[in-house]
């Protein structure tokens, strides 16, 4: 049997392995695809597409041409360009926010789970996050520390670490009382290190998965925000302001609103996608669950 | 099952607390001088210092806080800087249509969900059922606004069957208001259709496969009754947690579509008040939708025991 099974993988070559990872997770594919593709476009902006700012009034509102590949808009700019810019804001902020939300609520959540003194306090204090809205929770906090990217991504991903806090404790509950976790604490050995080599390994392929929907989430409130005008500062072309600077012109000009909706609903439908396929793949008991 | 009922009324207090504490520390910690904004660019420094006085911002911060939770907690959110009214007043001349807006997207939502739900459990691996599932992965994916402005291109600007955008009171006729909220509140529901379908499908399966499901079956109950009345009763209280989690989606997502369709709701109060640091109006109404948000969620738990009778406290 085991000869067999060893005779099969070595008669697989590398191709067939590629093609079998295709066949199982078709959706981790199409998403990762799909956002490369957008990933690629965003890093590589300046050699596929015009400058975004500059502004011909006598072009304005035009239809897809051969010079501008998706019309322009109320000013003259060229559309096209402004949306393979905009990806820009939107990947870099659907990163930090993963990331920086990622950490924070790794680290509160860790905290709030093992130690249950903490536990109550700091729970509580997540739940009143939660309880304010997030977009008028980002839209205060940028408003009032002034518009900057910077602000928009710090405004955006503290009404996302209660739900990552939420994530992290629960599995930190469950592990917490696990044989092994206990025979490392009645082994003497220090609270911290219980937390780092014992119970924050169980935490990994959740957060994976969560983090792909915060991103998902992060991206969807900045141009939100853009939208209201609250958000990225108006000089940085979004997709989210580019949407809010042609709302007038929806009937004369759909091109110049279409194309950056259709761009937003496509990086986050990738994203995920992506989601979704690593949960299946890292975590089959929560994909049964969902 | 008073006592639960109690218990829980008491933990939503803490909840608050702190709701109140970050609004007020957000708001009066950050950069800037509301009364120099007020008194705009040509005041003299008396004029700024009398508008701090009038506002009681040159008392020590946890005065000021002290009196505002006292006031807050009497049902008294203060006065707008700018338009001198009461925020109670404001928000109540604004309720209408964002009431109108939650509950017409709520109703719309839950019914696609569920239905959606139950047709993908039931056909399960099939064409339907991926069908149904992809298209929540969709409305997920699409922001409020897209949605928004796609359903106008089409029905309001290319169709014209409806107006683009604007609000008419239910006073005037249920008509002409219903008209006005259809597209709104589809666009408002797509994210939640998503997010109720994928759930009520899930409960859904697992409820199928039970026994008594089997049963049923066996002794030759129809299948809509099946569906309806074994199936979906026994797997509602995921569904209906998922509900009240999604309010604070519904919320977030209110602010933008009133902004997309013109309502003049409290999402545009707020908006316009956050732009002109109109503090009492900016806490007022965060204090306002967090309230909410935890009543409905309260009123989940609650429901909980009710759908549930194996559920005690």
């Amino acid at each position: 049997m085991a000869t067999a099974i060893s005779t099969g993988d070595n008669a697989t070559p590398r191709r067939g392995k590629i093609a079998d990872f295709v066949r199982r997770n078709p959706t981790i594919v199409v998403g990762g695809t799909l956002m490369s593709l957008i990933a690629l476009a965003a890093l590589f902006a300046p050699l596929i597409a015009g400058d975004p700012l500059s502004f011909q009034p006598i072009n304005r509102l035009k239809g897809p041409s051969a010079e501008f590949l998706l019309g322009t808009d109320s000013l003259g700019r060229d559309v096209f360009a402004r949306m393979v810019y905009g990806a820009r804001i939107s990947l870099l902020v659907g990163l930090s926010v993963a990331a920086i939300s990622i950490v924070a609520g790794l680290f509160v959540g860790l905290t709030a789970g093992y130690f249950p003194r903490l536990d109550t306090f700091v729970m509580r204090l997540m739940d009143g996050i939660m309880a304010i809205p997030a977009i008028l929770l980002a839209i205060a906090l940028v408003s009032l520390m002034g518009a900057s990217v910077r602000v928009v991504i710090i405004a955006i991903s503290i009404p996302e670490i209660p739900r990552v806090t939420r994530l992290v404790r629960s599995v930190v509950l469950s592990v917490r009382e696990l044989p092994y976790v206990d025979a490392a604490r009645s082994n003497g050995t220090r609270a911290f290190k219980i937390l780092r080599r014992h119970i924050l390994p169980s935490t990994i392929p959740p957060l994976i998965v969560q983090a792909t929907y915060v991103s998902a989430s992060a991206i969807l409130t900045e141009a939100g925000l853009s939208f209201l005008g609250a958000g990225t500062p108006p000089e940085f072309p979004t997709w989210g302001n580019m949407i809010a600077q042609s709302r007038l012109y929806l009937s004369i000009a759909p091109w110049t609103i279409f194309a950056p909706g259709i761009c937003l609903a496509l990086v986050v439908l990738a994203v995920n996608l992506l989601g979704d396929g690593l949960r299946d793949h890292l975590d089959p008991r929560l994909a049964r669950r969902m | 099952m008073m006592a639960y009922i109690v218990r829980r009324l008491l933990a939503t207090i803490p909840v608050m607390a702190i709701v109140g504490i970050f609004v007020f520390m957000l708001l009066h910690l950050s950069p800037g001088d509301p009364a120099a904004i007020i008194a705009g660019d040509n005041a003299t420094e008396a004029n700024v210092a009398a508008i701090r006085a009038r506002l009681g911002l040159d008392r020590p911060l946890y005065e000021q806080f002290v009196s505002w939770v006292w006031q807050t907690v009497r049902g008294d959110l203060g006065v707008s800087m700018f338009s001198n009214l009461p925020v109670t007043t404001l928000v109540m001349q604004r309720a209408e249509p964002t009431i109108a807006l939650a509950l017409t997207t709520l109703f719309v939502a839950i019914t696609i969900a569920v239905t959606l739900g139950v047709l993908a459990a039931w056909r399960a691996g099939t064409l339907v059922d991926r069908v149904v599932m992809g298209f929540a992965v969709m409305g997920f994916s699409v922001p409020v606004f897209v949605v928004g402005y796609m359903l106008v291109y089409v029905f309001a600007i290319q169709l014209r069957w409806v107006p683009v955008q604007g609000y008419q009171s239910i006073f005037d006729g249920i008509g002409p208001w219903l008209h006005r909220l259809i597209l709104p509140s589809v666009a408002l529901g797509l994210a939640y259709v998503a997010l109720i379908a994928r759930i009520t499908r899930a409960s859904m399966l697992e409820v199928l496969a039970e026994d008594y499901i089997r049963t049923a079956n066996a002794k030759g109950v129809g299948t809509g009754r099946m569906l309806l009345r074994h199936a979906l009763k026994n797997a509602a209280v995921p569904i209906v947690t998922v509900i009240g989690i999604g309010v604070a989606l519904l919320i977030s997502g209110v602010v933008i579509t009133e902004s997309v369709f013109n309502l003049p709701g409290v999402g545009r109060l707020v908006v316009d008040a956050i732009a002109r640091r109109d503090y009492p109006i900016i806490q007022g109404v965060m204090i306002l939708f967090a309230g909410v948000y935890v009543l409905v969620n309260l009123t989940v738990d609650i429901a909980y025991t009710f759908l549930d009778p194996r559920i005690r406290y």
